[in-house]
């Protein structure tokens, strides 16, 4: 199973880890055909030598599905959605395992961290993080969360959860439903006509003379530029 | 195992080595005067409005990455093939000495990706030695190249405004866009300390100059690569009317190893390396153009040794290489609470800034350093990529939030969610971009150990800034921390002193290396003639950026353009009288 299947798995966890499992492991039918055709997940104009190394980093597992738990318990600790989705729904989880084999110096700060937030579980509860009480997760949560203000024996901890608010952060913005939550509204075709009325005033700014007869007019833009009469 | 160098069946006029600025307009000009060429480029054909190329209006989650810098160090969606490292294409550097070579490897090359920041070198700029004693002077001026800027305008478009300012002359400008919220609060910083903030020079199309490209339609994302050629690449806008006329061919993947020469030392043609199937061709011409980057061209001709150049071909002077400069970069950002909480609308504009401040000192000798530089700036809400939301702990116990309380830094839940949607747009940023003093020694030379995995000799770098490039960054930082203050902002992380420079960029990084070929009226002193033409091989021409004397403050490429036509228009005439 490879790891976008396994952490599907993880993610809608019990039933579907039967249904997936019953399937690969039918020895008497060749199912490996069906599933390689499959459409590419991630297709945005890349070299084949570019393509080939995504595909190789995405057949890779770096974490294990224990770790992989911890990685989904904190990024719906980090976000957990405010009238959106949490994190773990919004494609966080794999975006984490991706770019942690993509930029190798998360490696070890990533994997020491999440061992010494299992050891830190342990001292407090023995238990593991992921079968803490909400009110345990987040009583370890609540000393490594802020890094101005921790307790010398929390700075590795706090170190390690600077890292992790990074790439939930960075990973939950840049998924479709962050995009949508921050109020993103461009990457569309679009005419510019400055900063509006509203806006303008509300921040005390204007356009003055000057500005607005040389900027561009927005039903001149198809024009093709007639030089006739211009001086330089 | 056979050694075989196949040899390309037709013969032609011009075989141009390099698709970038300089290839392209030689390419579109000498075709349109009707020379047969061929057009010989490293990397893959390439057109941004091919899908399976395309990256303009995709978003981030299109990436596994996310965008992240880790193939492309501009991140995933820049369209640059290529980046400071390429695999089995090493370079080296002397000892103590720092360089780093960016090389785009594709139809276009680097005008796929660049700022499009299209500045003329103003009078001055040709004669700084005339003005400060440093360096040297161009062999031409202004007003010799002034006739193809304005048709360079013309061809390609450029927006920006007459503003009647020495130095920085005016052109053939398009009606530029209205500034952004934060390039308003910029200009009120800097108008409060006497810094002039203009609109921008940038080859995007706010208004069409013909038929085939469309008007920009506001993205933001020139350096995608525009699938409606709505800004400048050289392969949208000069390699595909150039292939129209049926007069080019071209020839992709091809890795030129030298030039090939007769036995007195005339260019015969180009000998290159297939990409594809590893073969050896020879490529036969009247004329060879290189065009390949400053110091790629050097690196052919240093390689291209007969017994007639035993120094490598044109460098009786024993200059190529030498002399190689890029400008100077630094930048700091900063926070501006009043920019928090923003109202949400498009406001992308066009890939970059729509004002900009030019060099306002050139009169003021009193700096302890001599040459200029402009500064660019950055800001608004774009689209977020890698790395957006990063330290929030850095900003969020900065400011009191929203119910007047200033929290601990950091923190998580619903709480960080709110304050990255309330620091979003709050954060912007400035560069300066500076003009350095060409230095002998600052060169690039062959390694004596090293080849790359063609079997072709690599570079060797060697390049030290001076005092002069460093005091230049000092008066960038306090100059920028000024701005800070005046526009209401908080500048973030510690100020770069002197122990980093103040800043400075390693040299190449800010991907305006030229100089490795200058031209000079001197055959001793110089690689080329004011023609791009070189002094030893009449009929061989070096038509990138290895023709500067110096890089002004200003962007090379409108200069490489220009100088292009130029020489392209001197080689046909010559060609015409039967002097080449």
């Amino acid at each position: 199973m490879d790891r976008r299947e396994s952490l599907r798995t993880l993610l809608i966890g019990g039933a579907g880890t039967s249904l997936l499992l019953s399937c690969r492991l039918d020895e008497d039918t060749d199912v490996s055909k069906l599933t390689d055709i499959k459409e590419r997940e991630f297709d945005y104009g890349r070299t084949p030598a570019e393509e080939a190394r995504d595909e190789a980093l995405l057949e890779q597992d770096f974490y294990t599905d224990e770790e992989m738990k911890t990685i989904i318990v904190l990024s719906d600790i980090i976000m957990p959605g405010d009238g959106s989705k949490p994190a773990s729904e919004a494609g966080v989880p794999e975006f984490i395992e991706f770019i942690t084999k993509d930029i190798p110096s998360h490696q070890t700060p990533m994997r020491g961290g999440l061992r010494w937030l299992k050891n830190e579980s342990y001292k407090r509860y023995e238990k593991d993080f992921v079968d803490l009480s909400k009110e345990q997760q987040i009583a370890i949560i609540e000393d490594i969360a802020y890094p101005e203000d921790v307790k010398p024996e929390f700075t590795q901890g706090a170190q390690f959860f600077s890292r992790m608010r990074n790439l939930v952060t960075t990973g939950y913005f840049t998924s479709k439903e962050g995009v949508e939550y921050l109020g993103y509204m461009g990457n569309k075709p679009n005419v510019w006509d400055g900063v509006p009325a509203d806006v303008l005033q509300k921040h005390g700014m204007k356009y003055d003379e000057k500005i607005l007869s040389r900027s561009i007019k927005p039903e001149e833009r198809n024009d093709i530029e007639d030089w006739e009469g211009y001086e330089i | 195992m056979s050694f075989q160098i196949i040899e390309q069946s037709p013969k032609y006029d011009v075989c141009i080595v390099g698709s970038g600025a300089g290839g392209g307009m030689a390419a579109k000009i000498l075709a349109d005067k009707g020379f047969k060429i061929a057009l010989v480029e490293a990397g893959p054909n390439f057109d941004p409005a091919n899908p399976q190329q395309r990256t303009q209006l995709r978003w981030p989650w299109e990436s596994p990455r996310r965008g992240a810098g880790t193939m492309r160090p501009f991140g995933d969606f820049d369209m640059a093939y290529g980046g400071w490292e390429l695999d089995g294409e090493p370079y080296t550097r002397a000892q103590g000495t720092e360089f780093d070579w960016f090389r785009s490897r594709m139809l276009g090359g680097r005008t796929n990706h660049w700022g499009r920041i299209s500045l003329r070198f103003g009078p001055l700029d040709f004669k700084r030695k005339d003005f400060d004693g440093k360096g040297d002077n161009w062999p031409i001026g202004y007003d010799d190249v002034k006739p193809y800027y304005d048709k360079v305008d013309k061809l390609i478009g450029v927006f920006g405004t007459r503003e009647n300012i020495p130095n920085e002359p005016d052109g053939y400008f398009l009606p530029p866009p209205k500034p952004r919220l934060h390039e308003l609060y910029f200009q009120k910083g800097t108008s409060k300390i006497g810094i002039p903030m203009i609109p921008s020079r940038l080859s995007i199309l706010t208004k069409r100059v013909n038929k085939k490209r469309a008007a920009c339609f506001y993205c933001n994302q020139c350096s995608r690569s525009c699938s409606v050629y709505g800004d400048f690449s050289s392969s949208s806008v000069l390699v595909n009317p150039a292939m129209e006329t049926g007069k080019v061919d071209l020839y992709t993947n091809a890795m030129v190893r030298e030039v090939i020469t007769d036995g007195e030392g005339n260019a015969t043609g180009v000998h290159y390396i297939n990409k594809e199937d590893l073969k050896d061709y020879r490529i036969k011409a009247k004329v060879v153009i290189l065009a390949a980057s400053a110091c790629s061209s050097a690196r052919i001709l240093l390689n291209s040794k007969s017994s007639v150049h035993p120094n490598g071909l044109a460098n009786s002077s024993n200059v190529v290489g030498k002399y190689l400069h890029d400008s100077t970069g630094s930048s700091r950002m900063a926070f501006m609470p009043s920019l928090m909480d923003r109202k949400r609308y498009n406001e992308d504009g066009v890939g970059g800034m729509h004002l900009y401040t030019p060099w306002w000192l050139n009169d003021d000798k009193s700096l302890g350093f001599s040459r200029g530089y402009h500064i660019e700036y950055w800001g608004g809400m774009g689209m977020p990529a890698y790395g957006f939301g990063f330290n929030m702990e850095n900003l969020n116990g900065m400011v009191p939030g929203i119910d007047g309380e200033t929290k601990k830094a950091g923190g998580y839940g619903v709480e960080l969610m709110k304050d990255v949607k309330r620091f979003y747009g709050s954060l912007v940023g400035m560069a300066g971009r500076g003009e350095s003093i060409p230095q002998e020694e600052n060169r690039c030379e062959i390694d004596k150990e090293k080849v790359d995995k063609f079997g072709i000799p690599v570079l060797k770098f060697h390049y030290k800034w001076t005092e002069e490039e460093v005091k230049q960054a000092a008066h960038m930082q306090d100059t920028f921390e000024e701005i800070i203050s005046n526009m209401g902002g908080m500048a973030l992380g510690e100020k770069p002193g002197k122990d980093s420079s103040y800043g400075l960029e390693n040299p190449g990084r800010i991907i305006h290396e030229v100089g490795t070929t200058r031209m000079g009226s001197d055959p001793k002193k110089s690689v080329l003639n004011k023609y791009n033409q070189a002094h030893d091989v009449p009929n061989l021409f070096v038509m990138d950026g290895g023709s500067f004397v110096s890089q002004a403050d200003k962007n090379p490429t409108w200069t490489i353009l220009a100088l292009a036509w130029r020489a392209s228009d001197y080689l046909a005439d010559e060609m015409k009288k039967g002097n080449i």
